[in-house]
């Protein structure tokens, strides 16, 4: 009698589910995939200038927005919509069913990755039509790309979901949530270049994974000549790889041992 | 047999003593309910059967296994109850057969989905977005969530809230349709004219403890109270409780010359014998 679903299949159905219920809230289906692109729009309209040969600023802020789009669609997005979810009763109701708490995050996780791709590849398209970036030809900048994806999301989704027992109401959840986010932006070189910030800032930003996600995908898609302008003259590819994997953990402690089903 | 058995079951939240000594049996087939005013350790000791919360001592067994182990155990627990939690608004952005369709997912054994949005009277509005359904609607879906996975033991908890008089008696009949199936039943609720249709048995909760546990008919003594008489003499109307009520009214009859002008006989309802009994500590 014990036939019961795995939780992995059931992820995956869960998965289906929140993609479903996402698209048909076009309000925010509609702010969360197109916002970047119109704030793209904007600072690469506004700054035109070169910052290095061969790379202008539009090139810098879409490696930029990229990055933060990894901690839009997950961290942001996560760590708001869970607690209107648990006011809701929602995830009381899912605790008394048979489902178990990783089918929910492995749905989480489908979801936020789906939206991710969507909103890189409407990011990519904006920018190449009207901002003439160019696409890596180097096969090793897509690998780059590929692990910086999957690597930055897994990361995102895990602290948004740990994040997530922190607000103290689902209404309050978007005042906690994103001003963390935007300050990270700021700090961590998303809408300056990351050199010209002050020093204790670009300290603080080192220790999150955003500055390191904006370094990384500038690594794939500014010239490699650039690096040297870079605060440690280099791409630093194998201590981004191992913050992203701390922040991973500290973000999978977290959900799995304090995720709260409940309200109070 | 015994589908819940409690003993000596307690629960503190910081310095308030919830729960101080429950003890309960809940036999297979049964509709049971719970009746107590808010504050009176209902939800709590509801809460610790479904798993939901932790005790501080005490045993519980529900359906043989104990509510607060975790793990793949609990999974194949989980499997075997249904909850109807009080209030849920979620998943608003999808169809009511969507939903029930997708928790049918969950379960190694599930009802037909067809079949139980036709027993609890959605069939009309499967294809209906969630947020668009009526509150009595959405509770209704909250039902069919819970008996989709084809429950031995069912949780409601105040499930007729909101429901206008004819949609109460044909959920009444859901539930007595559900029993009729072999399905157990704890029903916490605050009508207690519900209580009196729908339980077997009756467990009155105050303070923490259990004062009594009986039937509806018989609670507080009450099959056996003094009967109210009570008829138009004129311009006033008299009453008179009595042991012997018939032998009254024959005595009436007998006085008036066969019809006796609004006669009403009565005992007092449960909502009166519940209101004694929690009397005074009533909030």
């Amino acid at each position: 009698m014990s036939n019961i679903p795995s939780a992995l299949s059931l992820g995956i159905r869960r998965g289906g589910l929140e993609i479903r219920q996402f698209a048909r809230q076009r309000e925010s289906v509609v702010f969360t995939l197109l916002f970047p692109v119109i704030l793209l729009a904007i600072f690469g309209s506004v700054f035109k200038d070169t910052i290095a040969p061969g790379v202008t600023f539009s090139q810098y802020f879409l490696a930029g927005m990229i990055a933060s789009g990894l901690v839009n669609t997950g961290f942001q997005a996560l760590a708001i919509t869970i607690p209107l979810e648990r006011d809701f009763g929602a995830l009381k109701r899912l605790r008394g069913t048979p489902m178990p708490a990783a089918s929910y995050f492995i749905g989480k996780s489908i979801l936020i990755f789906v939206s991710m791709v969507i909103q890189i590849l409407l990011l990519l398209a904006f920018g190449i039509l009207f901002f003439g970036v160019e696409l890596p030809t180097d096969v090793n900048k897509w690998i780059t790309f590929t692990w910086l994806v999957l690597l930055g999301s897994a990361c995102s989704t895990a602290l948004g979901i740990a994040f997530s027992i922190v607000p103290k109401s689902g209404r309050g959840a978007s005042a906690v949530v994103s001003p963390i986010v935007i300050i990270l932006q700021f700090f961590s070189g998303v809408f300056f270049v990351f050199t010209q910030l002050p020093s204790w800032m670009q300290q603080v930003a080192a220790i999150f994974p955003l500055k390191w996600l904006t370094q990384g995908m500038r690594s794939v898609f500014l010239p490699d000549s650039f690096a040297s302008q870079e605060v440690a003259k280099s791409w630093e590819t194998g201590k981004t790889v191992a913050i992203l994997l701390v922040w991973l953990v500290i973000g999978i402690f977290f959900s799995v041992r304090k995720f709260k089903w409940d309200r109070d | 047999m015994s589908l819940i058995q409690v003993t000596g079951l307690k629960k503190c939240y910081d310095d308030v003593h919830a729960v101080r000594g429950v003890d309960l049996e809940i036999a297979q087939g049964e509709i049971f309910s719970l009746l107590g005013p808010n504050g009176a350790g209902k939800t709590t000791t509801v809460e610790i059967l479904e798993g939901f919360r932790t005790r501080d001592s005490g045993t519980v067994s529900v359906l043989g296994f104990d509510p607060q182990t975790r793990g793949h155990e609990s999974r194949v627990w989980r499997n075997r109850i249904g909850i109807v939690l009080q209030s849920s608004a979620d998943a608003g952005d999808l169809t009511v057969v969507e939903t029930i369709d997708h928790f049918s997912g969950y379960y190694s054994n599930p009802r037909n989905v067809d079949e139980v949005i036709h027993s609890v009277g959605l069939v009309e509005k499967e294809n209906a977005l969630i947020r668009n359904l009526s509150g009595g609607q959405r509770r209704r879906l909250d039902v069919a969530l819970g008996i989709i996975g084809n429950p031995e033991l069912l949780f409601l908890d105040e499930p007729t809230t909101g429901f206008d008089p004819e949609a109460r008696r044909s959920f009444w009949s859901l539930i007595q349709k559900l029993r009729s199936d072999g399905t157990t039943i704890l029903l916490t609720t605050h009508y207690l004219d519900e209580a009196e249709a729908l339980a077997d048995r009756v467990a009155v909760i105050n303070n923490g403890v259990i004062i009594e546990v009986s039937t509806p008919a018989e609670l507080g003594g009450r099959a056996t109270s003094q009967a109210t008489v009570s008829w138009r003499d004129g311009e006033t109307i008299k009453s008179e409780r009595s042991d012997n009520p018939t032998e009254l009214v024959a005595k009436l009859s007998s006085h008036f010359g066969g019809e006796v002008p609004e006669l009403i006989v009565s005992r007092p309802s449960l909502e009166d014998i519940y209101l004694e009994m929690i009397g005074g500590t009533h909030e």
